[in-house]
């Protein structure tokens, strides 16, 4: 097994088209964070605007620290990112057929369910490394650039601050959760490359999908709210922001506090649900498929 | 028996006899509030709002006389109420020459003397001001203030060992707070199950911020830069 994850990984790598993900990336969180370093001010006070200019001005630099802009450039960017992981697990089966190499590689000496869990298992791994690529540019590089400070986080009915030791385990467990949410992605995407032999098709679709989900989940209409919003699994990928809401005591924030851990539980098993079902569905498929190119 | 009805009698009227008129007990307190120059006072702030979790910060205070006073974060972020910072009671007895003073008698559960301060300027922004003094050790319990923009808040004022210069170990400083929501578009929140609509008890309430002094510096001269 071993050796075929090291195959799908050195095709992976090898194609320029994989760095074009890492490069956007940086050059997406290099524009924010200048963005913040010379505009921030603006940003400060459309992020408090919903105090009703009825307290103290904070300095910019004390509240627009490496910790709250790591925040805003995943707010940005975890919309974005499932389109980049599309890009490279929507082409993992499809490619192969689009090449013409598939049916030589389901030729060798491997079972159908081998080759599937190794390509799928790449896919994967391209969706850690791209996570991981996240995490040192917006969180390091934020806080190397910004220094760090206490975390605001600005919501529609609340304010959670956190102070500056409270704050980096709860990236670590979002970076986490946002890893179980983009892997969905990448098994959306796989499992639609298994149904294709075109990799444009599955990068397409998988893209709409989460183009439209997002947009649904974003939308404030009661009857979505109720009906659909619940079991869209872009309405789950939002829970790695759960680690940032906290309990409180009068007002003062619980050191080390999650609002409500049980709902982001529910979300990562939705989302591992959700990753299960479409995988389940591209191994009962490809084991029948009729491979043909 | 002609000794006892002597004490009896004048421990019955030395209150009275000794009572100081408004303007009197206004002027001692003021007196006492006068002995400090400038002080700095290091403190934990505690912002008690229905719509904010924070922790609890640690703050500095600057004042100088007349009516300089600010407060900085030594570490982390506060949310201080705007106007907050200015209050201060020597800055506010200062004018206290331009106020009626109306003795409005004694609280009946505490036994605080009550004033009532009416500004004589007309565009002033302090509409009403009600004094809550403690007459024996000549300090501001607490004040209340009722301003033309701002509403009606509150300042409760606990003494300790910096009571001989009227400066308070504890200050509850109460106000009205503003409705507060951001766009869901902006915040792109989380659904976790918390409030989704903005209760009644999160409108229109009480808030409060307390600040709870662990020292003061007084009178060792403080550069008006600080206050920039």
């Amino acid at each position: 097994m071993m050796p075929l994850l090291k195959i799908e990984l050195f095709k992976i790598f090898k194609r320029p088209r994989t760095y074009i993900a890492f490069s956007v990336i940086a050059l997406i969180i290099i524009l924010i964070q200048i963005a913040l370093k010379f505009g921030g001010e603006e940003y400060k006070e459309l992020m408090l605007s919903g105090t009703g200019n009825s307290f103290e001005e904070i300095p910019t630099k004390i509240i627009l620290n490496g910790y709250l802009i790591c925040f805003i450039i995943l707010n940005v960017l975890l919309i974005h990112v499932p389109i980049l992981v599309a890009l490279i697990a929507g082409d993992a089966v499809a490619g192969e057929a689009n090449m013409g190499t598939l049916r030589l590689i389901a030729s060798k000496p491997v079972s159908r369910i081998q080759l599937l869990f190794v390509k799928f298992t790449a896919s994967v791994v391209y969706t850690l490394i791209l996570l991981i690529w996240v995490a040192v540019l917006a969180l390091f590089g934020s806080m190397a650039l910004f220094g760090v400070d206490w975390l605001t986080v600005t919501r529609e009915l609340q304010l959670n601050v956190m102070e500056s030791d409270d704050v980096l385990w709860r990236y670590a467990l979002a970076f986490c959760f946002a890893a179980i949410g983009l892997i969905c992605v990448a098994a959306l995407a796989f499992m639609l490359s298994v149904f294709s032999d075109n990799s444009i098709g599955p990068i397409v679709i998988t893209v709409c999908v989460i183009i439209v989900f997002t947009i649904l989940t974003q939308l404030q209409i009661p009857f979505y709210d109720e009906t659909i919003k619940p079991y869209l699994f872009t309405t789950h990928m939002l829970g790695w922001k759960g680690f940032f809401y906290v309990k409180g005591v009068d007002g003062v924030t619980e050191k080390g506090s999650i609002a409500n851990l049980s709902s982001i539980i529910k979300s990562a098993a939705v989302l591992i649900g959700y990753t299960a079902g479409f995988l389940g569905i591209a191994f009962w498929y490809f084991k029948r498929k009729n491979i043909l190119s | 028996m002609k000794k006892l009805f002597l004490i009896i009698i004048s421990w019955l009227f030395t209150p009275q006899i000794f009572a100081q008129t408004p303007e009197e007990l206004i002027n001692t307190i003021k007196g006492k509030l006068e002995k400090v120059n400038d002080y700095t006072a290091k403190g934990k702030l505690k912002t008690n709002v229905v719509f904010i979790k924070a922790p609890i910060a640690s703050v500095k205070v600057y004042y100088k006389k007349p009516d300089k006073m600010k407060i900085v974060n030594e570490k982390g972020i506060s949310f201080i109420p705007k106007g907050s910072v200015n209050i201060n009671l020597a800055k506010f007895l200062s004018a206290a020459g331009n106020y009626e003073i109306v003795d409005a008698g004694k609280e009946a559960s505490t036994g605080l003397r009550i004033l009532k301060l009416l500004p004589s300027d007309e565009n002033s922004d302090i509409v009403l001001s009600t004094l809550y003094i403690d007459e024996k050790a000549e300090l501001i319990k607490k004040a209340k203030n009722t301003t033309r923009d701002n509403g009606t808040y509150e300042l409760e004022m606990s003494y300790g060992k910096y009571a001989s210069f009227g400066l308070p170990d504890k200050v509850i400083f109460s106000f009205n707070t503003k409705e507060y929501k951001l766009p869901k578009g902006v915040t792109f929140d989380y659904d976790d199950g918390g409030e989704k609509k903005q209760s009644e008890n999160m409108k229109n309430k009480k808030g409060k911020v307390e600040i709870t002094y662990a020292e003061y510096i007084i009178n060792k001269g403080l550069d008006d830069a600080i206050f920039r």
